[in-house]
C-alpha cells in the first residue's frame, strides 16, 4: 500500500476512483496476493485495468458480456480460498445478477469484492440504461453484504485495501470519472463501518456519501456565507452503518442525507431506518433521485438539474433551516 | 469398480429415498427428479470421487456442485452411504431446524459443497472452481450436477461459453435428462429435445448415455478429452423405480401416502435392481 501523500492524493484525483482502484491499487494487491484474481464482463479497458490483463494473465478473467457468469465465476474461485474482485458497470453488476450475489456472496458469504463502476450519473450521455441510482438499496438489503461509498479516489483507493483485508463479500460504489473532487488533502483513518466528520457547525448536520460529499462541503461554504454553519459528516459506509455517530446526533433539530442516488432505500433510507426507533429524533429532509428516472446528461447538469450540485443542496438547507418549509 | 456393489447402492439408496419423501408427510418430497438422479450419485459416491469424509477440506478433493437442488433425495442417501451425514440427519429431513431440508445448506464437513435450489447457479460457480484447480496445479475434478429442465436457465450457457474458453477437462456436467420439469414434459414446454446439440455448439465434449445404467455412468467417466469440458448427457426416466412415478409430471414434488409407500418400496425391492 503507498503512501497517502499529496503527490499521490493528487495522481489518484485525476485517476479518479475507477483509475485509482483498477489500475494502480488492484496490481499492487495482485502482487502482494498470489490469490487475488480479477474479473469484468469485457471491461477491462474500460475499467483501466490494463496493468492487470498485462501482469497478470492467468488471474485476469474476462467472462465476456455475462454478468450471471461474472459473479458465479468469481464465486467458485473465491470459493477455492481465493479473493476475487469484480468490476463492472455498477447498473449491470447490481442488477442483471442481482440472484447470484445473493446466493453466492450474500447467503455462501463468497469472499467477491464487487466494483460499480461509474454510478450514480458519473456515465453521463449514456443514459438511464447505464444510470445506477439503485445499486445501494439492491446491495445494502442482502445479508452479510458490506456497502462502501468513498467520497473520492484517496478514500477510493482506501476502501479497496480494507475491503481485501475484510473477510466476505464488500460493494464499493465508484461514481466519478477523471480529473475528480477531492476531499481529502492528507491522510486519515479510514475504517469499515466508521463515518469521518468533515466540518463542524451548530445549525444542521448533513450526512451525505461518494461525490455528494465534495458538494456537500462547497454547499457548507456558501452556506457559511449565509450564516448557517453546518456539520458535514462523511458516511462512507452505508453498511454497516455508523451508529454510533448517528446517536451521537441524535438530540439535533435537523439532519440532511444527501446522496447520489434514489431517495427509496440508499443512505437516507438506513439513517431513517436508524432513527425509527427513536423516541425523539432529527427532523430528517432526504436529498436525492426523488423516485424518478431522470432526464440525461453529464453528470454535473444532472446533479444541477435535480438540485444535488452544491448550490442546489445549499438552497435546500437554506429553506427548510431558514424555515421557509 | 464393482459394479454389483454400485448397483447394491443404487438399490439401497432409492429404498431410502422413499423412505425420507414418506416421513416428511404433508411437506413432500422432490421423488421424481431425486429418483431420476439415483445411479449417476451413485456411480459418483460409489467410487469414481476422490473424497475422504475423515478430511472433508482437503484441497484436493474431488467437488460436487448439485445445481439441480431439489435432487436431494439422491444426495442425502449418496452422502450418507459416502459417510458424510448421519442416521439422524438422514431422519431430520425436512424437519423444522434441520440442515438436510428440501434443497441443500452448505456444509462442507457433511461433504454439502454449495447450497442450491435457485436452478441455473451453480455451473458457473463450478467453472470458478476448474478454473482456480487448473491454476494451482491441482487435479480435482469438479461435477457439476444439472436437471435438463435448469438448462432452460440462461445462466448455464453463459457459463458454457466461459468453460470452453478455458478448456475445462477438470469439469464434467452430468445433465439428469428426465426429460420432464413441474409442468410437463420439457419439449412441450420449451419445444426442444437436443441437449446434446446444443451443448456441443458451446464447444463442449458430449455423451449422451442411458443414465441408470452404471455400466454406462462408469464408461462416460472414463474417457476424457483433454481440450475439453465435458457433458453427460444421462438420459433418465423421471420417479424411475416406482410405476406410478415414473414419466408422471405430477410426481416433480409430491406426497408420498401409506398405501403408495408400501407399494412403492415393494416395487423396488422386488423388479428394480439397478443396470
Amino acid at each position: 500500500m503507498q503512501e497517502v501523500n499529496k503527490r499521490n492524493i493528487r495522481t489518484w484525483s485525476m485517476l479518479g476512483q475507477r483509475g485509482t482502484i483498477c489500475g494502480v491499487a488492484l496490481p499492487e494487491i495482485m502482487a502482494d496476493n498470489s490469490r487475488c484474481y480479477v474479473l469484468t464482463a469485457d471491461l477491462g479497458h474500460t475499467s483501466g485495468l490494463d496493468r492487470v490483463i498485462e501482469q497478470y494473465p492467468n488471474r485476469f478473467i474476462n467472462v465476456g458480456i455475462a454478468e450471471q457468469s461474472l459473479i458465479g465465476t468469481a464465486a467458485g474461485i473465491a470459493f477455492d480460498d481465493n479473493v476475487a474482485v469484480v468490476t463492472t458497470f455498477a447498473t449491470f453488476l447490481t442488477m442483471r445478477c442481482f440472484e447470484q450475489i445473493r446466493h453466492n456472496l450474500g447467503y455462501q458469504r463468497a469472499n467477491v469484492k464487487l466494483l460499480g463502476a461509474m454510478s450514480g450519473f458519473s456515465i453521463g450521455m449514456f443514459g438511464n440504461t447505464h444510470y445506477a441510482y439503485e445499486d445501494i438499496a439492491l446491495m445494502r438489503v442482502i445479508p452479510n453484504m458490506i456497502v462502501i461509498s468513498p467520497a473520492d479516489a484517496t478514500e477510493a483507493y482506501k476502501a479497496i485495501y480494507a475491503a481485501i483485508e475484510f473477510d466476505g463479500p464488500v460493494y464499493i460504489r465508484l461514481s466519478d470519472g477523471v480529473n475528480s473532487q477531492m476531499v481529502y488533502e492528507s491522510d486519515y483513518e479510514f475504517k469499515i463501518g466508521k463515518s469521518v466528520y468533515l466540518l463542524r457547525g451548530n445549525n444542521a448536520t448533513i450526512i451525505a456519501c461518494g461525490g455528494m460529499v465534495a458538494e456537500c462541503i462547497k454547499s457548507a461554504q456558501i452556506l457559511e456565507e449565509k450564516g448557517i454553519h453546518i456539520s458535514v459528516i462523511n458516511m462512507h459506509s452505508i453498511k454497516p452503518l455508523d451508529e454510533e455517530i448517528l446517536k451521537s446526533i441524535s438530540d439535533e433539530e435537523i439532519i440532511f442525507t444527501v446522496e447520489e442516488h434514489s431517495i427509496i432505500g440508499g443512505l437516507g433510507s438506513a439513517v431513517a431506518e436508524y432513527y425509527s426507533s427513536f423516541e425523539h429524533s432529527p427532523r430528517h429532509i432526504r436529498i436525492g433521485v426523488y423516485d424518478k428516472f431522470v432526464a440525461p446528461g453529464e453528470q454535473q447538469y444532472i446533479k444541477k438539474v435535480n438540485r444535488l450540485d452544491s448550490v442546489g443542496i445549499a438552497e435546500r438547507v437554506f429553506e427548510v433551516v431558514s424555515g421557509d418549509r | 469398480m464393482d459394479i454389483t456393489s454400485i448397483k447394491e447402492l443404487a438399490k439401497r439408496m432409492r429404498l431410502l429415498s422413499l423412505t425420507m419423501a414418506y416421513k416428511a408427510g404433508k411437506n413432500g418430497a422432490h421423488l421424481g427428479g431425486g429418483l431420476s438422479l439415483i445411479e449417476i450419485m451413485a456411480v459418483l459416491y460409489g467410487g469414481v470421487l476422490n473424497i475422504n469424509p475423515e478430511t472433508p477440506i482437503n484441497p484436493e478433493r474431488d467437488i460436487v456442485l448439485m445445481g439441480k437442488g431439489h435432487g436431494v433425495l439422491a444426495y442425502y442417501t449418496a452422502l450418507y452411504e459416502a459417510g458424510f451425514i448421519s442416521k439422524e440427519d438422514i431422519d431430520s429431513f425436512e424437519k423444522e431446524g434441520s440442515l438436510f431440508i428440501g434443497h441443500p445448506v452448505k456444509d462442507i464437513s457433511k461433504g454439502i459443497e454449495y447450497s442450491s435450489g435457485s436452478l441455473g447457479m451453480a455451473l458457473s460457480v463450478g467453472v470458478g472452481m476448474a478454473i482456480s484447480a487448473k491454476n494451482r496445479k491441482s487435479h480435482r475434478k469438479i461435477y457439476v450436477i444439472m436437471g435438463d429442465g435448469e438448462c432452460q436457465e440462461g445462466s448455464s450457457w453463459e457459463a458454457c461459453f466461459l468453460a470452453a474458453k478455458y478448456q475445462l477437462d477438470n469439469l464434467v456436467i452430468f445433465v439428469d435428462n428426465n426429460r420432464i420439469q413441474s409442468d410437463g414434459f420439457s419439449k412441450d414446454i420449451c419445444g426442444y429435445d437436443n441437449l446434446e446439440e446444443k451443448f456441443a455448439a458451446f464447444g463442449c465434449e458430449v455423451k449422451s448415455i442411458n443414465g441408470h445404467s452404471v455400466e454406462a455412468l462408469l464408461n462416460a467417466l472414463e474417457y476424457h478429452n483433454y481440450n475439453k469440458p465435458n457433458v453427460i448427457i444421462a438420459n433418465t426416466i423421471k420417479g424411475k423405480g416406482v410405476s406410478f412415478m415414473e414419466n408422471n409430471y405430477k410426481w416433480h414434488h409430491s406426497v408420498l401416502n401409506k398405501s403408495q409407500y408400501e407399494t412403492a418400496l415393494a416395487e423396488v425391492r422386488s423388479t428394480y435392481a439397478g443396470g
